[in-house]
Parts: C-alpha cells; sequence; structure tokens
C-alpha cells in the first residue's frame, strides 16, 4: 500500500515514468490475456497461446535486463555473469517442477527424476531434499543466487576490484558454473538439463490457462520490481549508488561504506535474476547449462545498452525489442542475424551510448526546450527528485 | 587370431623355405617365377578372409623381394589395372599430383588413367600381417633404425618363426642398439621356456631396468600369482628387484612427461594471451574480438594451404607472415573505425568488440562455411621424439612450446628496444604527457592494437596445428585467454608468461585426480579468489599510472 | 509494431482459409524443417535441412502427395534449445504444418518433445541416440545403442580380439547411456572391472594429451585393447590428431566411434586416422544403385560434387520417404492415422535392403562397420547378416530392462512394464 501512496505522490509531484510503465504494462497484459480466453480463435484480434508464452518469456528478459540495469546503469558495476543468477534462479524452478512429475516420468519411479534412472542413481541426492516443496523451492530461488551474489560480491568489492576485472571475472564465474552444471555427476542432468514439466503448483503446464496465468504472474512480477527499483533509485540511497558510479573514490572520501553498497546492491540485482530465472522456466519448459554461457549474459547487457543504461524502462524496452526483433529475425533471415545483432552492437556503443531512452530524452527536452537541464548521466526521475 | 592364422601358414608352408629364403632372396625368387605372378593376380580380387594367408604365401614365395609391394599395399597405395590386373603403386603428393610407378622397379610408368586404377583393399587384420611380415624382411634389409624398429615389433609377438628370425639375425647384427633389442627378446624368450635357474637369472638381469612394455608386462605376469608365477625364489628376487627399477624409472618419466604437458598447455595459453596482453595490458583496451584473431590467423594458414598445395611443407612459413598482417590489419581497422571513438570507455569498448566478433564469426561462416576446415601437418610437425619408450614428446608440441617463447621474446624486444616500443610504454602509462613530448598517440594506438592483433594471428597458426579451424575457434581461447593475462597481472609480459606456464602446469598435474573439467573449474575458482585477494594479478604494475 | 505485424499475419490466414474452402486439392501439404541454421550445430544441422529440401523437391516433381504439393517451412532454432521449443510450437500452432523434420542433440529433442505432445505434432528424427525414449509423437530413424554401439562392440570381440575396453565419450546424455549398456553388456560377457576404462571430456575439449596417454598406458598391459568413443564432433580432431602424434595406430590401439561419419572427416586430414573405425547404418561408400543414385542427386541439389553423404541423411531419406508412404496409406496427414499407418511401413535403404518402422517407432536396419581411408571415406569391413530391429529400451539397464514399447492396439505405450503390465507416465488416451 505504501507503494502505492507513493506512486500516487510521485504522479503528483509530476513525475510520470513509473505510472506510464505499470499502465502500459498493466494494459497490454489485460489486453493480452483476454484475447486469449474470450476471442475466438478465428477471430483477427485473437492472441493465441503460442504469443502469450512468447510474451511471457520477452518480460522475464525484461526483468533480467532491468536487474543488469539497476547495477550497471545506477552504480557501474558491469557483470557479465547475471546469466549464472538468472540460471540458478531457473534450476531451483526446474527442480522442483521435476519433483511435481512424481511417478509420471517414463520410468514410473516416484522418487528419482527420468535422468537419474537411467544413469543408475539409487538414490536422490541432498540438494534435492525439500525441492518437492513449493515453499522450499521459492525459498531456494532467492536462497542460493542471494548466497552467491553476496559472498561474490563481498570478497570483490571488499578487495576494491572495479571495472573491467569484475567484469572479466563475473564472466570467469558464470563459465565455471556452465562447465560445473554440464557435468553428469552434478546431478542436475547434465547438457540435457531438465525437462518434460508437467505442473507447477497443481496445474496443469499445458493448460491455456496456466500459460496466462504464469504470464500474468510475469507482468505482476515485473511491475513490482519495476516501481521498488524505482523507488530504491529515487531514494538516498539511489542517489549514494550513483555518486558511487560517477567518483566512488569521492564517495568514499564523505565517508559512505561504498563497498556496503555495493554488495547489497549486487545481492538485490541478483535476486531479480534469480526472479525472473524461476519465472521463465515454466514458460519455456526446458533449463540447462546453456543458460550459463557468457554469451548469453552478454546479450542481457546488449539490451540494456540498447533501452539506454541508467533509465528502468529503458532496459525493459530494450529486452523486449531487441528479443522480439531476434525471433522475428532468425525465422526471416537466419544467416544475417548475427550480422545484424554484431552491428547492433557497435552502432549503439559508439552512436547511441544513452541507447534508445537517450534519443528519446533527446527528443523530449528539445521539445520540452528544457525544464531540467540536468547532467547527462543522471536520469529524468533523478534530476527532479 | 592373428597368431593362429601364421600357425596355419607355417603348417601349410614348410619351414625349410621360409629358412632358406632369407640367405639367398635372388634365388628363390626366381625359383618360384611361376607362383608369385598367379599370387599376385589373386591378390586383385581375394576377400578379406583370405588376404593375410595370400601375404604370408607371397612372403614365403617372394623372399625379401616383396618387401616393396607389401610396403605399398601397407601405406593403402597399391592399385592395380583394371584390365590386365597388373599392380601399379599409386602414390598421392600433397598437391594432389599422382604418380604411378612400378611395383617392383619403382620406375615411373607414364600414360596410365589414374583415374581407372582400383585399389587393394586393406583392413586392420591385414595391417597386422602386413607389419610383422615386414618387419621379418626389415630385420636383415633396414636401415639401422628399421632394424631395432622391426625387433621392438616383435617382442609382443614371439612365436617360433619369429624367434628363428632373432636368432639368425643376431649373428650377423653389427649395430650395438640393434643387437640389444634383439638380445631383449631372446632373454624373454629363456624365461618363458624352461631354461635352467642360471640362464634364467641371465635373462632377468637383461630385462633389467628395460622400459619396454612387454617386458613390464611379462615379468608383471610372473610376479603374479595368477599368472605364471614364478616359483625359484632366487629367481622372483631378480625378478622383483629389475621391476622395481624399472617401475621406479617409469614413475620419474610419467612425471616428465605430466610436466610436459603443462608447459605444452602452457605455451598454447601463452600464444593464445600474449597478444591480449599487449592490447588489453598495455593499452588498456577491452578486445572481445580477440578470440576472432586468432581465428583468422588459422584461416590463413588454411588459404595459404589451399594456395601452395605442393608446398605444404613449408606452408606454416609463408602462414605465419601472412597471418600475421590478416591479423593485424583487420585488428588496425576495427582500431581506427570502433575502438578510437569509445577511447577511456573500456565497457563500451567490450561491448562493440564484442559485437565485432560475431560479425567476423558470421563472416567466416558465410564465406568458408559453417564446417571445419582442414589445415594439413607438414611432415616435420607431425610424429614424436621417442625418448625412451614411456617417454615420447610430440613433435607438434614442441615445436609449439618453441615457438611461443620465441614470439615471447621477440615481443619483448619490440616493446623493450625498438622505438616503437617506446613510444608504447609512454602512451600506455601518461597519454596526455606522451602526446605533449610530440608522439602520435594515435598512430601507436593503432600500431599497438595492430602488433597485438598480429600476434594473435600468429598464435592462430599454431592453433590450426593443434585444434579445430572452425568459426568458434576463437570462443575456445577467449575467456581463458583474459584469465591469463589478469592472473599475470596487466601490463606485464612476464606476468602472462608466469601466468600461462603455471596455470598450465596446474592444470595438468590436477587433471590424473580431477579428471579434464574438474581442474578446469578449480582453475577458474582459483583464480576469481586469487583477483580478489591481488586485484592486480601475479605482477602488479608499479606507479600511479596503473590506477 | 507487433501487433500491426501479428494482425495483418491473422488476416492472412483467415484469407487463406477462405481461399482453401474452394481448392482444396491445391492446398500445399505444409513439411516443417527445425533444423539449427545457426549456432554450434549449425556445421552438422544444416546438411540435414538441403536433405528434406532436396526430398520436398523431388517429391513435387514426382506430383507431391495425395495430388498436393508439398510446402517446406524452415526455421531456425539457432543452437538454442528452449528454442527449440518454442520453434516448434510455433511450426504446430502458427504455421500448421503437418510433419517436422528436425533436431539433432537428444537435449534439443527433450525440449521438443513436450510441446509434439501437447499439440499432437509429428516429428522425424533422423540422428542415432541413447533410446531410453518413445514417444506416441516421435519417430526414431536413427540407430538405438542396440544398432550401433552393441554390434560395433561384437565386432572388435569376436572378430579383433580386443579384450580390455576404453569408453571414451563426450559428458552428455548420448555417450553416459551408451557407455552405462556398453558397461554392463561387457560384464555380461565376461570382461573383468579393471579391463574396463571409463573417461569423459567436455565439449570441443582440445588438450588430449593426458587422456590420450592414459589411454596407452592402458593399452599396453598386454591384452588388445580398444577404444570405443562416443566423442561428439568438434573434440574428435584433436583427440585423433593426439593419438597419431603418439604414435597409436589402429593396429595398436583401434578407435572405433559412432559419432564421426563423412560429413566430420570432411574437416580434417584424415592419413593419421587410416584404419581407425566407425559404426553405422550406412557409408557414403556402399556400392548400390540407390546409393548412387542419391549421391547424384545430392551434388546435383547441391551444386558440388565435392559434399559428402552420410547416416543421419540417410535417416532423413528413409523417413522422408516413409512417411510419404504413410500418408499415402492413410489417405490424410492428420497425425493420428499417419501415426498408426507407419508402423509396418517398408522403404528401401541406401545401403540396400528395406527399412522396417517397428511398433516402437524404431527402425530395423543393417549394422556396418567401416574402416577410415586416407580420403575420408569408410571402407565397409563388416556388416549384420540381417536387419537390426532398433530398441527403444535397453536391455541392459537396470531401470529400463522391463520396459517395451508397442504404438500398437492394446498396449498402446511408450513406455510398457511388462512385469507389472502397466504403462506409467505418458497415459495418452485415444
Amino acid at each position: 500500500m505504501s507503494q502505492l501512496a507513493s506512486i500516487w505522490g510521485e504522479l503528483r509531484r509530476g513525475s510520470n515514468t513509473i505510472t506510464l510503465f505499470v499502465v502500459v504494462l498493466f494494459a497490454a497484459t489485460v489486453l493480452a490475456s483476454l484475447s486469449n480466453l474470450l476471442l475466438p480463435e478465428s477471430s483477427a484480434l485473437h492472441v493465441s497461446t503460442y504469443t502469450i508464452t512468447l510474451l511471457g518469456k520477452y518480460l522475464c528478459y525484461a526483468m533480467l535486463a532491468l536487474a543488469v540495469d539497476v547495477i550497471w546503469g545506477y552504480c557501474g558495476i558491469l557483470s557479465l555473469g547475471h546469466g549464472a543468477f538468472f540460471a540458478l534462479g531457473g534450476y531451483a524452478m526446474g527442480m522442483y517442477l521435476m519433483r511435481q512429475i512424481g511417478d509420471r516420468g517414463v520410468y514410473g519411479n516416484p522418487d528419482l527424476p527420468d535422468f537419474m534412472v537411467f544413469l543408475n542413481w539409487d538414490s536422490l541426492p541432498w540438494y534435492w531434499f525439500g525441492m518437492d516443496q513449493f515453499w522450499f523451492a521459492m525459498l531456494m530461488v532467492g536462497l542460493v543466487p542471494g548466497l552467491l551474489a553476496l559472498v561474490f560480491g563481498w570478497l570483490a568489492f571488499r578487495s576494491r576490484v572495479t571495472g573491467v576485472y569484475l567484469s572479466i571475472i563475473t564472466q570467469a564465474l558464470t563459465y565455471a558454473l556452465m562447465l560445473a552444471f554440464f557435468r553428469n555427476e552434478m546431478g542436475f542432468g547434465g547438457n540435457n538439463g531438465l525437462t518434460d514439466f508437467k505442473e507447477i503448483a497443481g496445474f496443469d503446464l499445458s493448460a491455456d490457462n496456466t500459460r496466462i496465468g504464469l504470464f500474468v504472474i510475469t507482468a505482476m512480477v515485473l511491475g513490482v520490481v519495476f516501481v521498488t527499483s524505482q523507488l530504491i533509485m529515487r531514494s538516498r540511497l539511489g542517489r549514494v549508488l550513483v555518486s558511487i558510479r560517477d567518483s566512488e573514490a569521492r564517495a568514499r572520501f564523505l565517508g559512505y561504506r561504498t563497498d556496503h553498497f555495493k554488495v547489497w546492491l549486487f545481492v538485490y540485482s541478483a535476486l531479480i535474476a534469480a526472479l525472473a530465472g524461476a519465472l521463465y522456466v515454466p514458460q519455456v519448459g526446458i533449463i540447462n547449462p546453456g543458460e550459463f554461457s557468457p554469451v548469453n549474459s552478454i546479450e542481457i547487457v546488449v539490451w540494456v545498452a540498447v533501452g539506454g543504461r541508467g533509465t528502468l524502462y529503458g532496459a525493459v524496452v530494450g529486452a523486449i525489442l531487441v528479443s522480439y526483433a531476434k525471433t522475428r529475425f532468425t525465422s526471416l533471415v537466419p544467416e544475417s542475424w548475427i550480422f545484424m545483432l554484431g552491428a547492433l552492437f557497435v552502432f549503439v556503443t559508439i552512436f547511441l551510448p544513452k541507447g534508445l531512452a537517450g534519443l528519446l530524452k533527446r527528443r523530449l527536452q528539445r521539445d520540452d526546450n528544457g525544464d531540467s537541464n540536468g547532467s547527462t548521466e543522471t536520469t529524468t526521475g533523478e534530476a527532479r527528485a | 587370431m592373428r597368431t593362429l592364422l601364421l600357425l596355419i601358414c607355417c603348417f601349410v608352408l614348410p619351414m625349410a623355405a621360409a629358412q632358406q629364403a632369407p640367405e639367398s632372396p635372388q634365388a628363390s625368387s626366381s625359383t618360384n617365377d611361376t607362383a608369385l605372378p598367379s599370387l599376385l593376380l589373386e591378390l586383385t580380387e581375394a576377400n578379406f578372409r583370405r588376404m593375410p594367408s595370400l601375404v604370408t604365401e607371397i612372403e614365403e614365395v617372394g623372399g625379401r623381394t616383396v618387401l616393396p609391394l607389401l610396403t605399398a599395399l601397407q601405406d593403402g597405395e597399391l592399385y592395380y589395372q583394371p584390365g590386365n590386373r597388373e599392380l601399379v603403386v599409386r602414390q598421392e603428393s600433397g598437391g594432389g599430383r599422382i604418380t604411378v610407378s612400378d611395383v617392383f622397379t619403382g620406375d615411373v610408368m607414364d600414360g596410365i588413367d589414374t583415374e581407372s586404377l582400383e585399389r587393394v583393399p586393406i583392413n586392420n587384420r591385414l595391417r597386422a600381417v602386413l607389419q610383422a611380415t615386414i618387419a621379418r624382411i626389415l630385420l636383415f634389409q633396414g636401415t639401422d633404425a628399421e632394424r631395432e624398429q622391426a625387433a621392438r615389433t616383435m617382442l609382443s609377438d614371439l612365436d617360433e618363426d619369429n624367434l628363428a628370425v632373432l636368432n639368425e639375425a643376431i649373428a650377423n647384427e653389427q649395430v650395438a642398439s640393434v643387437a640389444d633389442m634383439i638380445n631383449v627378446a631372446l632373454a624373454m624368450n629363456v624365461l618363458v621356456t624352461d631354461a635352467p635357474q642360471p640362464e634364467r637369472l641371465a635373462a632377468v638381469a637383461t630385462l633389467h631396468g628395460n622400459l619396454q612394455g612387454p617386458v613390464r608386462n611379462l615379468l608383471r605376469s610372473f610376479l603374479d600369482d595368477l599368472g605364471r608365477n614364478e616359483q625359484d625364489p632366487e629367481v622372483r628376487a631378480a625378478m622383483v628387484s629389475a621391476m622395481a627399477s624399472i617401475e621406479r624409472k617409469v614413475r620419474f618419466y610419467q612425471l616428465m612427461e605430466q610436466a610436459f604437458y603443462g608447459l605444452s598447455l602452457g605455451s598454447v595459453l601463452l600464444l593464445a594471451a600474449i597478444g591480449l596482453a599487449v592490447t588489453f595490458g598495455v593499452m588498456g583496451v577491452i578486445n572481445m574480438a580477440h578470440g576472432e584473431m586468432l581465428m583468422l590467423g588459422a584461416y590463413t594458414t588454411y588459404v595459404v594451404q589451399l594456395l601452395m598445395p605442393e608446398f605444404i611443407n613449408y606452408s606454416l612459413w609463408v602462414a605465419i607472415p601472412a597471418a600475421f598482417m590478416v591479423s593485424g590489419l583487420v585488428g588496425m581497422f576495427i582500431q581506427r573505425f570502433v575502438i578510437r571513438y569509445l577511447n577511456g570507455r573500456p565497457l563500451e569498448t567490450l561491448l562493440a568488440t564484442f559485437g565485432i566478433s560475431l560479425i567476423l564469426q558470421q563472416a567466416v561462416r558465410t564465406i568458408f562455411s559453417p564446417l571445419n576446415r582442414r589445415v594439413v601437418s607438414p611432415d616435420w610437425m607431425s610424429g614424436a621424439w621417442d625418448i625412451n619408450p614411456v617417454l615420447s614428446l610430440t613433435n607438434n608440441r614442441l615445436f609449439i612450446l618453441l615457438f611461443s617463447i620465441i614470439v615471447f621474446v621477440i615481443l619483448l624486444w619490440i616493446l623493450k628496444k625498438t622505438s616503437l616500443g617506446l613510444q608504447v610504454r609512454a602512451v600506455s602509462q601518461n597519454r596526455d604527457m606522451a602526446k605533449a613530448m610530440g608522439i602520435r598517440t594515435d598512430w601507436v594506438d593503432a600500431m599497438t592494437f595492430g602488433l597485438g592483433s598480429g600476434i594473435a594471428g600468429i598464435a592462430g597458426v599454431a592453433l590450426s596445428q593443434l585444434t579445430n579451424v572452425g568459426p568458434n575457434l576463437g570462443q575456445d581461447y577467449i575467456i581463458d585467454s583474459f584469465m591469463v593475462v589478469v592472473f599475470g597481472g596487466v601490463g606485464n609480459l612476464w606476468g602472462t608468461l608466469v601466468g600461462a606456464f603455471s596455470l598450465g602446469l596446474a592444470n595438468k598435474f590436477m587433471e590424473p585426480m580431477t579428471g579434464a573439467v574438474l581442474a578446469k573449474i578449480i582453475t577458474l575458482v582459483f583464480i576469481i579468489l586469487f583477483i580478489q585477494v591481488r586485484p592486480k594479478g601475479l605482477f602488479p604494475q608499479k606507479g600511479r599510472a596503473a590506477e | 509494431m507487433r501487433n500491426t505485424s501479428f494482425f495483418s499475419r491473422t488476416l492472412l490466414t483467415a484469407a487463406a482459409c477462405l481461399f482453401s474452402l474452394g481448392a482444396q486439392a491445391q492446398e500445399p501439404i505444409k513439411v516443417g524443417v527445425l533444423h539449427s541454421l545457426s549456432g554450434t550445430m549449425a556445421i552438422s544441422e544444416t546438411t540435414l535441412k538441403d536433405t528434406v529440401l532436396m526430398m520436398v523437391e523431388q517429391q513435387n516433381a514426382k506430383g507431391g502427395v495425395l495430388g498436393r504439393p508439398l510446402e517446406a517451412v524452415v526455421v531456425d532454432p539457432a543452437s538454442d534449445w528452449p528454442l527449440f521449443a518454442e520453434r516448434t510450437r510455433q511450426l504446430l500452432s502458427q504455421d500448421n504444418v503437418d510433419v517436422i523434420f528436425g533436431a539433432w542433440t537428444s537435449v534439443s529433442r527433450k525440449a521438443m518433445l513436450p510441446v509434439l505432445e501437447e499439440l499432437n505434432g509429428l516429428l522425424f528424427y533422423p540422428v542415432q541416440y541413447e533410446g531410453e525414449e518413445s514417444s506416441k509423437n516421435i519417430f526414431y530413424t536413427g540407430a538405438a545403442p542396440n544398432q550401433q554401439a552393441i554390434p560395433a562392440v561384437d565386432y572388435l570381440m569376436n572378430d579383433l580380439g580386443i579384450e580390455r575396453w576404453v569408453l571414451a565419450g563426450t559428458d552428455y546424455v548420448y555417450p553416459r547411456t551408451t557407455n552405462r549398456i556398453l558397461e554392463a553388456y561387457l560384464k555380461a560377457q565376461g570382461v573383468a572391472d579393471e579391463d574396463i576404462m571409463i573417461n569423459y571430456t567436455p565439449f570441443s575439449h582440445s588438450d588430449w594429451q593426458s587422456i590420450v596417454s592414459d589411454i596407452s598406458r592402458f593399452g599396453s598391459a598386454g591384452k588388445a585393447t580398444a577404444v570405443v568413443s562416443t566423442i561428439n564432433g568438434d573434440a574428435n580432431v584433436p583427440f585423433y590428431r593426439e593419438l597419431g602424434n603418439q604414435g597409436i595406430s589402429s593396429l595398436d590401439i583401434p578407435v572405433i566411434a559412432f559419432s564421426v561419419g563423412e560429413e566430420e572427416l570432411s574437416g580434417i586430414d584424415a592419413r593419421p586416422l587410416v584404419g581407425h573405425m566407425a559404426a553405422w547404418n550406412y557409408f557414403q561408400s556402399v556400392d548400390t544403385d540407390a546409393n548412387a543414385e542419391f549421391i547424384a542427386q545430392w551434388h546435383d541439389f547441391i551444386g558440388s560434387t565435392g559434399r559428402v553423404t552420410n547416416d543421419p541423411m540417410e535417416a532423413t531419406y528413409i523417413g522422408f520417404n516413409m512417411w510419404v508412404k504413410a500418408v499415402e496409406k492413410a489417405g490424410t496427414t492428420d497425425v493420428d492415422a499417419v501415426e498408426q499407418a507407419m508402423i509396418g511401413i517398408e522403404t528401401p535403404n541406401l545401403s540396400g535392403g528395406m527399412a522396417v518402422m517397428n511398433k516402437n517407432h524404431h527402425l530395423s536396419k543393417p549394422v556396418l562397420i567401416g574402416e577410415i581411408q586416407s580420403d575420408g571415406q569408410f571402407q565397409v569391413v563388416w556388416e549384420t547378416d540381417g536387419l537390426v530391429p532398433g530398441d527403444a529400451w535397453s536391455d541392459y539397464l537396470e531401470g529400463s530392462k522391463d520396459l517395451i514399447s508397442d504404438w500398437t492396439p492394446p498396449i498402446r505405450c511408450g513406455n510398457y512394464n511388462t512385469v507389472t503390465e502397466t504403462c506409467s507416465g505418458q497415459t495418452t488416451d485415444f
């Protein structure tokens, strides 16, 4: 409720980013869901379940992009390993879904997932215990990536590993995890990962209603995460973070324990990524070590760069646009898609350092004739807060 | 199975012929002038079941003169003309040039339609028979090395036939190394037969410390309760001590071998990372397209080999400068048109160069197809340097180890002793000051980047000899390269050298215990933790400029 | 942006529907092609896409199927496993294809499987795989382990007298399962524990020094030793190179591979590999009229005589021909009807004889063993006497020895337990 109140507060103060975002997201979700449920399939406006699932996936990506933007756009920490947190969240969810299959697997073994049966495991490894409980699995979705981020962040930021060094070791982290999860001895299904899920919390995963439900939940979670992040960034805390981004040494000299700020922000960001992963898996239907691959993590950064870092809506828009383009162009012109993606990287970094959001802002400022001429480094919201 | 066949042949053909044949090869071949042609004719139509016995018959009848025929058959170069079924040797040089020659005289035959020739088929069982047969002939006719090799081949197959040949050979053998090998074989035979104790003791003494695999296996079986289980305590004690000395040596050489593997992996890492040490270490530019520079170097090797198929053995010497130019120019191009505009923004550079790496990969896929390309190893790079039966260092790894050190030294020299190097160091330490002193920083940046990329191209030539040449080549090495540079300390070439070799050694010494993947994971985790403790790597750059 | 394109596409579909009412006979039958055209698997899969396109072209030249032309719908899952699921859904629910030819890796098939079952699609899977699966919606035209691995081991044991075994593979499900089956099989044949060495390496492993020297040490114990290799794709070149350089020839320790075919060999210098072996159901060098014709057509279609053919191409060829026959037999492209019509269909193999589709959705095919020649082709040195029926569930694994697959009434189950007489999991009602 307090969030709602603050939204209204923000609205009264003339800021419209949050409201606009939430309204658009809400409207799109409701429209898409309703047209899938109510309109007959023959109708021209009918949104197919395929499209709904696709949209759900994009929203998960958007959440992931948001997670990266929170640390990169606002605190200057460029993580090239955020895919790791996403995948860990996904694996926790995948393990729960795997246990939900129960004795409906092809071997009919009530205790062991299929891949363990045919690799001759005789019992469930200890880290699978409890994963058949929804609440426990959800706890793990947050706990495992959160702890990893805490330990990693604490070690890294305490010894002031910054800039490109941090980027490289985050990349090494996700790479090491990928190698580890590829190993069949790990007990996570190796290269095949986890798949063939049946139901989530009692709902049949192949039913249209469940798919819509998951889509709506994803949209709601994205909305909540967006609002929370926006509020954090506008608070005093947010301004400290921006000061760390712009000059960490100066912030430190002013008496801020910059490492603490960074660690907690890193954990927060990892949690968002993990949540996105957990929502992604039931909609896509498979999780495997490929999600850990360093290239995936770099792609997330590109979404943010395209959308415009330092603006949360930019990250969301960037993720959705690039993912949509990928879906379209890999169908239309599979051979040239990689060329286009590569060119996009180069183009955006050289000509659009602030991304699409920066472009939009410049246009708006030109129209408004600039009531706020704040530094180009800050977002609209911050400049006015 | 193999011995069985041999035994059958021995049974069919009188032993006398086999023993007489070697003494007067010319005479025996003339007496059998009528038998040989029909056997040769049969060679063109026999099936795999018939072939092994046929080869033995040919040896019996033709004696040692059939050696060229047998070697051609073993190398898969024996063909026949479909019309008159006459056997010829068809050889293909690296460039696809085909020569046809007479089987026995070796004279080149002109005017034969090479396309119509049919190959005499060969399979593994036949190869085994051929190997044994050829060894029996080479024991008398071969060079020193060939005779030694022939005797070694017989160690694992001491049947009556071979023993007779060995006994005959030892009588006339002048070269010590060959005689030693034959004596080892004979000593092994003494142990197997029921010889009196002193002879057995003498035989064990001959075998003391011998590293040949069959010797070890034989001794092991004597010491095994379920095996031959030596009863005589004195002989047994001698065997235990002989075995112990062998085991000691084997362990030592295995350690050496592991160290070599580690150094070899280190040299690959060094080659992959050294170009990055220049662009990232000296210039501070994160070049995610570095892996693709390696890839371009490897593809240059492929193109060079396509252009000079006749001279594969020299292709690498052309490929090295060519790869340096190609990768260097592409690098300079990237620097001038992309990286220059991102000066001082390392994270953006990272993204832009990643985009470039995608483009380069896809370009290679479009131009050369997504399939791996065939890069041939020159003859001098294949094979191994056999130090002893348990330790042999493969030539390609040795050359690459050497090569990586040479490249390192040259790079060090460029940076320390040339004016370009001086300017590069000046710019990397204080760009503005260097500019003020009249250094064209723009030009230096481009040259440095070109140098780093060019060196990566050279590394690509080396990698083409070890691994696949395909669009993903660069991706496989990029993370490792970054790890090496960061671990060694950015901006310090010596750090890169030490980093590469220590990571290589650590990996290889861990591998027997943990397996390849876990060793790699442990190394990665170690580096991650190490960076937390020493964020600037093993050899941090000193001074304010490094901040 | 999204809405407009979506809107227009829906309009088009609607228009197409209206149109089709009047012109039922001309409406094309849609054939989905789901092979990676980009990413790591493009190396292998692009060829199969071209094979399907060639088959479609030929079938159209013959007048199509049921008097209707075939139309190929090609999409690219980009070697990204979740995309395989997404693209399957797209093919089945947006493009409304009648059949899909696609997938290469096991994981891509596993990703597609739930979608295929949910939307009742039909997939022809053309690659040798680990077995332990039988879906109503999938036909497996590649080899199951008993059609490749077990005959290969029999050959090594009986014909070459191998007593010591190295099972080397890439660490993923196909090698893991195959090696499990082989290990159980070898032990059943009386091979001792210490005579089996198992080794797994990651994908595209390039540094084989230590492993090859381990193998050579393992092989120097005085017993004939062979390597059974399930090493995948990229890792093979450095592996064979290292073998060659360390002086291990096919005489010392022969290697028999299940994932090395003509296509893989075309990218490497095959001379050091001469004499090593591979087990497949097809080799390009097989001397039959059908094969000669197929190779000529392929060279013609692809526009290069340098391109090779391989086993998965033959599996695609068989699968496609069987599907055509089944559709003609059923008189419709309806999945359920075609699925029932498929069982018992016979079409010619390229390697001679007829392939038969069995009740378990696997084929009966001959098994060949070939030795690698210096030109990258294989010389067939051994072949099974008759056809070997593919076994979906291995008899040598603890979990699956009681399971069978039978898609004909009254069982109609992919994993029927013969002991408890139940069909667990996939209860599909008809």
